[in-house]
C-alpha cells in the first residue's frame, strides 16, 4: 500500500497561522507536520484535530524572526533545515512569512513540491518574501485576483 | 465586553490612546479590556480601561469568546477570527509613514475589506468615536458565524488536488 502523502505546513504565529488553519481541509487525512513560532498554538490545534477525528503527525516551533534580526533568522533557518531533513515532506505549504520562505527554499533542495500562498494582508502588492519566493514555488499564489499575473502568481481563491 | 487587541508583535499607541479617550468621553464608561503589547517605559498607559501587555493564545481565545465587539489594528488574524466568531470588529489600520508598520499594507487591505458585513474601518484616530458608535449599534444584530471555519471548498479542493498530484 502506498504510504500517505507527507505534508509540512508552516506559518509564523498570528495572522499567517490563522490563514493556514483555514486551509486545513486541503490536507485532511494526510500525514501533516506543523511548524510555527508559538508553542501555545499546539493545544488548540490538537483539540481541533481530536474533535474532527483527524491526527497531527508532528508539531514544532522555531524562533520568531524577521528580516531585521539576522541572528534570529540564522537560528530559525538552521532549525528548519534540521526539521525538514528529519520529516522529509513530499509537499511543503505556507502562508508566510519568514519560516515559510526558508522552508520552501530548503524543501526545494530536498526534492519536496512547494506551495506559497501569499497572505491576504497584501492587497496592494505581493509581500517582499512573496515576490522573492516565486521561482522556488511550484504553486505560487496570491489571494487577490487583481494581483495575479500571466507568469505567476496565480489566483485560485482566498481564505475568506 | 469590548476586547481591544493590537496584535502580537508591536504596540499601537495611536489606537490605545484613541480608545482610552473614547472611554473617557462617554458618561457611562464602556466595559473594555485591552491587550496592548509591552510599550516602552514611559509610553502611554490607558487610564479608563483594564489592560495587560500580553495574553497566551488560550487567554486570548477566552477574552475573544467573551467579547461582544472586537477593536484592533487591521491585522488579518484578528479580522478573520472576528468573522469566524460572528463578532463585529472595528479596525484602525497601522500606517507606514507613522512607523507603525514598514508600509501601508494594512491601510490598503482595510480599504478593500471595508463594507464587508461586520467590519468597521476607521481611516484614522479622529474617526474612532463615530465608527465605535456605529459598530456598537450592530452588536445585537450580529448572531452566529459570519463565515465558516474553513476557506471556500473550491480553494481547498484545488490545493488538495495539487498536493495529491
Amino acid at each position: 500500500m502506498k504510504r500517505k502523502t507527507r505534508i509540512l505546513a508552516t506559518a509564523s504565529a498570528g495572522g499567517h497561522w490563522v490563514q493556514l488553519m483555514r486551509l486545513r481541509p486541503s490536507w485532511t487525512g494526510l500525514d501533516v507536520t506543523y511548524v510555527t513560532t508559538d508553542k501555545g498554538l499546539e493545544a488548540p490545534l490538537r483539540d481541533d484535530a481530536d474533535r474532527a477525528g483527524d491526527t497531527v503527525a508532528g508539531f514544532h516551533t522555531v524562533v520568531e524572526a524577521n528580516r531585521w534580526n539576522k541572528m534570529r533568522l540564522v537560528r530559525q533557518l538552521l532549525h528548519l533545515i534540521w526539521i525538514i531533513s528529519t520529516v522529509r515532506p513530499d509537499v511543503i505549504v505556507t502562508t508566510g512569512a519568514a519560516p515559510g520562505y526558508f522552508a520552501l527554499r530548503i524543501g526545494r533542495l530536498l526534492g519536496a513540491r512547494t506551495i506559497w500562498i501569499d497572505s491576504i494582508a497584501n492587497a496592494d502588492e505581493l509581500s517582499l518574501s512573496g515576490k522573492q519566493i516565486g521561482k522556488y514555488a511550484d504553486l505560487w499564489l496570491t489571494q487577490w485576483e487583481h494581483l495575479a499575473q500571466p507568469g505567476g502568481p496565480q489566483y485560485l481563491g482566498s481564505v475568506i | 465586553m469590548i476586547f481591544l487587541t493590537v496584535g502580537t508583535h508591536e504596540p499601537f499607541q495611536r489606537l490605545v490612546r484613541a480608545i482610552d479617550d473614547w472611554c473617557g468621553a462617554t458618561d457611562v464608561a464602556p466595559d473594555v479590556f485591552g491587550q496592548i503589547t509591552v510599550p516602552k517605559a514611559g509610553a502611554y498607559e490607558p487610564r479608563n480601561f483594564e489592560w495587560v501587555a500580553r495574553l497566551t493564545p488560550l487567554e486570548f481565545a477566552d477574552r475573544f469568546a467573551q467579547a461582544d465587539l472586537i477593536v484592533s489594528h487591521a491585522g488579518m488574524g484578528t479580522i478573520i477570527s472576528a468573522l469566524q466568531a460572528g463578532k463585529p470588529i472595528v479596525v484602525l489600520p497601522r500606517r507606514g509613514h507613522l512607523g507603525e508598520t514598514r508600509n501601508d499594507h494594512q491601510y490598503a487591505t482595510a480599504k478593500k475589506l471595508a463594507g464587508r458585513a461586520g467590519i468597521f474601518v476607521a481611516d484614522d484616530e479622529t474617526h474612532i468615536a463615530e465608527v465605535m458608535e456605529s459598530a456598537m449599534s450592530r452588536i445585537d444584530s450580529a448572531n452566529g458565524p459570519v463565515i465558516s471555519e474553513f476557506a471556500n471548498p473550491d480553494f481547498t479542493s484545488a490545493l488538495r488536488k495539487f498536493i495529491l498530484a
